[in-house]
């Protein structure tokens, strides 16, 4: 299936080319797929393709000797994984999974490479990618450094909840857990907090911010 | 209640906790693999992927804004 230029120009890689320069680009551009569970990446091994998310969700994540997950990114459609190995050199950093089906478009390494010496815009627009990228791992020292549990809980809710019933990445009170660098446990005893306060509400499958500004508050966003 | 736990029965081994914990009945054994036999009886308690050792069961939530749009 051929790689539509809508969703290239989307992308913050490819930001500000025209359409001479996209046409140009789709050429390196492969598209993928893969299934609920599947393995996208391993961490610790090398990788030389770049993957941007068109349809469906990626979670990046790192496990320990004992088995725990840490979720770093929780990967949406319009954006890129394998970023670091494949400009930097060097292994992977984190393993890579498919949350639900999802299609990829993939660039090889040498392809990126020739796309960002033809096109120096790219190159700055990689920059501003990966300057986003230490920005997030930032906050989430942040986070892990000064929040509460109860606080990082209505920072990940605000943060995923999503406009469009249907669109939003579905995350189990495990992933959210991972995410936030805490146990299950934790994370249903917050829930059940922020459900007791009258900030959300819990409907089945469905967790409904009920009140943001009260949300926004708890989690210490301004 | 088109929503269902998502359950992954290459890992599932059979030992039936998930069944033994869920207080609404929907799930029930089929040989060595469990399955949801009344979805419309799961309530989202998820007591049932809580308590599986093999990681065969997700019950994942959709977040969701209700009072988008209103003054603050």
């Amino acid at each position: 299936m051929t790689v539509q230029l809508e969703f290239l120009k989307g992308l913050p890689y490819f930001a500000g080319l025209d359409e001479a320069a996209l046409v140009s680009i789709r050429r390196y551009v492969f598209e993928k797929k893969a299934e609920r569970g599947e393995t996208l990446a391993f961490e610790g091994e090398p990788s030389d393709v770049l993957f941007f998310v068109s349809s469906g969700v990626v979670k990046a994540f790192k496990t320990s000797a004992d088995g725990k997950e840490q979720i770093f990114r929780i990967v949406r459609p319009g954006e890129s994984f394998n970023d670091v190995p494949v400009l930097g050199g060097g292994v992977n950093l984190v393993s890579a999974e498919a949350m639900g089906p999802v299609v990829l478009n993939g660039i090889k390494k040498k392809d990126l490479e020739t796309i960002v010496r033809e096109r120096p815009p790219v190159g700055l627009n990689v920059i501003q990618v990966l300057s986003r990228r230490v920005q997030e791992l930032v906050a989430l020292v942040e986070d892990f450094s000064f929040r509460h549990v109860t606080s990082r809980v209505a920072k990940m809710l605000l943060e995923y909840a999503d406009r469009k019933a249907g669109d939003g990445p579905r995350l189990t009170q495990q992933e959210m857990a991972a995410m936030i660098g805490t146990a299950r446990e934790m994370v249903g005893r917050s829930l059940k907090n922020l459900e007791s306060a009258g900030t959300i509400r819990m409907e089945r499958n469905r967790i409904v911010i009920a009140d943001r500004q009260a949300l926004r508050e708890m989690a210490g966003v301004t | 209640m088109n929503e269902k736990p998502v359950i992954d029965q290459e890992k599932c081994q059979g030992c039936g906790l998930c069944v033994d914990i869920c207080t609404c009945g929907a799930l029930a054994l089929a040989g060595d693999v469990v399955e949801l036999c009344a979805a419309d009886k799961c309530g989202w308690c998820t007591l049932c992927e809580l308590v599986c050792p093999y990681g065969a069961i997700s019950c994942p939530f959709e977040i969701v804004v209700e009072d988008e749009g209103s003054p603050h």
